[in-house]
């Protein structure tokens, strides 16, 4: 189990790909909606991504009230 | 199906179905690609009477209210069922809004029982003002083993022994409190009653019938008005049967459309574009030949489906398409927000028929719906039976408020005289929406005359309601605005929330005031946030009461500025 930091780090990253913005462009405490210019729905996309990179399973409640990276990586960080 | 007119409640036609169709699947419960609960109306029976019992024993009578606040599933409707067996008033919640807003529509509400899922309950005990929560009974379902739930009881252990007693009500009392605005300011809770919701689902089946056999896919939120009527009353009400997603992810509904064989069901604008994009995504991967060959069907199904729909032909021309919603689907609902014509207009070209409709909470649901008699993309279909619509006010184009009347328009707002006034006059329900009827009896919608803005998503979103989270920021007043209420737009997509900010004199918007006014714009869930802001010069227009006169302030601001004014954040 890697550390928050770390987690955090990884999310960012993937997030990058899957929306293809430049990683530099994103923060931890970015809203992520508004930074990838996203809905909810492909807000549980990125989730999904998630999961296969963290083999965990998220429930879609976990995404409830978060916007930002850095609350999304607690919130894996809880369950790796 | 049920003869709806004969019964006088929720609790009494809910019981005649499961005494009518026993051995047929009612509900089906998916998480993912995992069936958690399959039950015929017999086993349903079953798990709902014990808890009718307990409820009981509790003290449960006629007109107590009992909250609801879960993800879809089947012990929701479970629930619901026991409640109005018991005479109950139930209370749906949206799970969505943040626990201490939850917190202050239970609190409105008065409810003495509250039924909440394992996880939703513990954000709600971390929640400020928690300890105030009034409710006598807390049912906690799926809490895990060990789990601590002080002051609750475990919902699956909350069973009494003995068969229930029924408690009838007539078609005017009280059937649900719906809350469709108000988290923050002045809470909205119409009063539905059971006459409300039985003359809704008869005008709605006979325009779409269910019967047994037929399986509606339910991904809303039960506590909707839509997935409520159409995700659990209509079906049970036909024998048909109810499937569970325990999930929005779009791998899961595609899944769940061909495991299924899915004949019904009801999505919002953001989830119809999502299946949109994926389709034309897979249309543009084929090879040119098979691309230009599809073209062809397609053009072919649209002259083919001119005046009406051909269901069967659709199927045969383009199987592909049809086989990937599984086959058997009827028609996708589209409601809760306005859908744009060329959607809808996309799937009407592959047979895929997408009722899209018109309502609101306070009219019990829908108003309008499209009957494909014929299809029209630009509008939102005609008035359901039984419902006179009428256009107040209009102008030269022929365009005025929305107003209805019908037995399915609301009772009242709970505890709010004054607000109920202002929203039924004579009878007839103003909906604060602009339309037009055209020639052929279809309405049109234009924008709003409200200041209310409502996202794809269905979300209904009052500036009143999001204003207490900019309570402090160092400015002289504020004011959140609909930016289509300050600067009036015919178009219902799109739509966004302004900040009004009026400045101490000499003051000048500084850097660390716009980053105090976006840290505070995070707190509100995404979907409610203010997309910009305008400084305003001039002091705002007080009532006697110190209340922002906001329609004033709005034409004030209107003469003086435009769209163009906004800075975003």
């Amino acid at each position: 189990m890697g550390t928050l930091q770390n987690t955090t780090e990884q999310i960012l990253e993937l997030a990058a790909q899957h929306f293809k913005v430049p990683r530099e462009k994103l923060a931890p405490d970015d809203d992520f909606f508004k930074k990838l210019g996203i809905n909810s729905l492909q807000a549980l996309d990125l989730l999904t991504r998630l999961e296969q990179h963290f083999q965990i399973e998220l429930p879609d409640y976990e995404l409830q009230g978060v916007s930002d990276f850095r609350t999304l990586a607690e919130r894996i960080q809880s369950r790796l | 199906m049920l003869e709806l007119r004969q019964y006088n409640s929720l609790g009494e036609a809910l019981r005649a179905a499961l005494e009518r169709w026993p051995d047929e699947v009612c509900l089906i419960e998916a998480d993912r690609d995992r069936e958690k609960a399959r039950l015929t109306y017999r086993q349903f029976k079953q798990a709902a009477m014990p808890l009718a019992r307990a409820l009981e024993d509790s003290g449960f009578q006629a007109g107590t209210r009992a909250a609801i606040l879960m993800t879809n599933q089947s012990k929701w409707l479970i629930s619901a069922y026991a409640i109005f067996f018991r005479g109950g008033v139930l209370v749906p919640l949206d799970y969505k809004l943040t626990p201490g807003e939850q917190l202050k529509l239970l609190a409105h509400s008065r409810a003495e029982f509250l039924i909440v899922e394992y996880h939703l309950w513990r954000a709600l005990t971390q929640a400020e003002g928690f300890e105030n929560l009034a409710t006598r009974v807390i049912l906690v379902t799926e809490a895990p083993a060990g789990a601590d739930l002080p002051g609750a009881k475990r919902w699956e252990e909350f069973r009494g022994t003995g068969d229930p007693e029924f408690v009838p009500r007539s078609r005017k009392d009280a059937a649900c409190i719906v809350y469709s605005s108000g988290t923050g300011g002045r809470p909205k809770g119409c009063v539905l009653t059971h006459e409300n919701y039985l003359e809704q689902c008869v005008a709605l089946t006979s325009l779409y019938p269910f019967w047994p056999g037929v399986r509606y896919l339910s991904i809303l939120p039960t506590n909707h008005a839509i997935d409520f009527m159409v995700g659990f009353i209509g079906p049970f009400t036909c024998g048909a049967a109810v499937v569970h997603l325990r999930t929005l992810r779009p791998e899961y509904i595609r899944e769940a459309f061909t495991k299924y064989k899915i004949t019904y069901m009801s999505l919002v604008p953001m989830v119809l574009k999502n299946l949109e994009h994926g389709l034309r995504q897979r249309f543009d991967e084929l090879p040119a030949s098979r691309r230009r060959m599809l073209d062809g069907l397609i053009r072919i199904n649209r002259a083919v489906t001119r005046q009406r729909p051909h269901l069967k032909v659709s199927r045969l021309l383009l199987p592909q398409v049809h086989n990937a919603f599984g086959g058997e689907l009827r028609a996708l609902f589209v409601g809760g927000a306005f859908t744009e014509p060329a959607t809808l207009q996309f799937f009407y070209d592959l047979g895929v028929l997408v009722g899209n409709g018109y309502g609101c909470t306070e009219a019990g649901t829908a108003i309008t719906l499209n009957d494909f008699k014929p299809f029209r993309a630009d509008t939102v279909g005609k008035p359901l039976p039984g419902m006179e619509v009428k256009i107040v006010n209009p102008d030269a184009e022929g365009i005025g408020e929305v107003t209805v009347r019908s037995k399915t328009v609301m009772s009242h707002y709970l505890d709010d005289p004054e607000m109920t006034a202002e929203t039924i006059a004579d009878g007839w329900l103003l909906t604060g929406d602009l339309g037009r009827m055209d020639a052929s009896g279809h309405l049109q919608l234009f924008g709003r005359k409200k200041n209310l803005i409502v996202t794809e998503e269905g979300k209904n979103i009052y500036p009143e309601d999001i204003e207490t989270v900019f309570d402090g920021i160092a400015v002289k007043e504020y004011c959140v605005f609909a930016a289509n209420y300050l600067w009036p737009a015919r178009t219902m997509t799109g739509e966004q929330l302004v900040l009004v900010l009026h400045p101490e004199p000499g003051q000048s918007i500084s850097d660390e005031l716009k980053a105090d006014i976006s840290e505070r714009n995070r707190r509100l869930l995404n979907y409610k946030r203010v997309s910009g802001y305008v400084s305003w010069d001039h002091d705002f227009p007080l009532t006697a009461s110190m209340k922002i006169k906001r329609g004033e302030l709005a034409e004030q601001i209107r003469q003086s500025l435009g769209r163009s004014a906004v800075v975003p954040l």
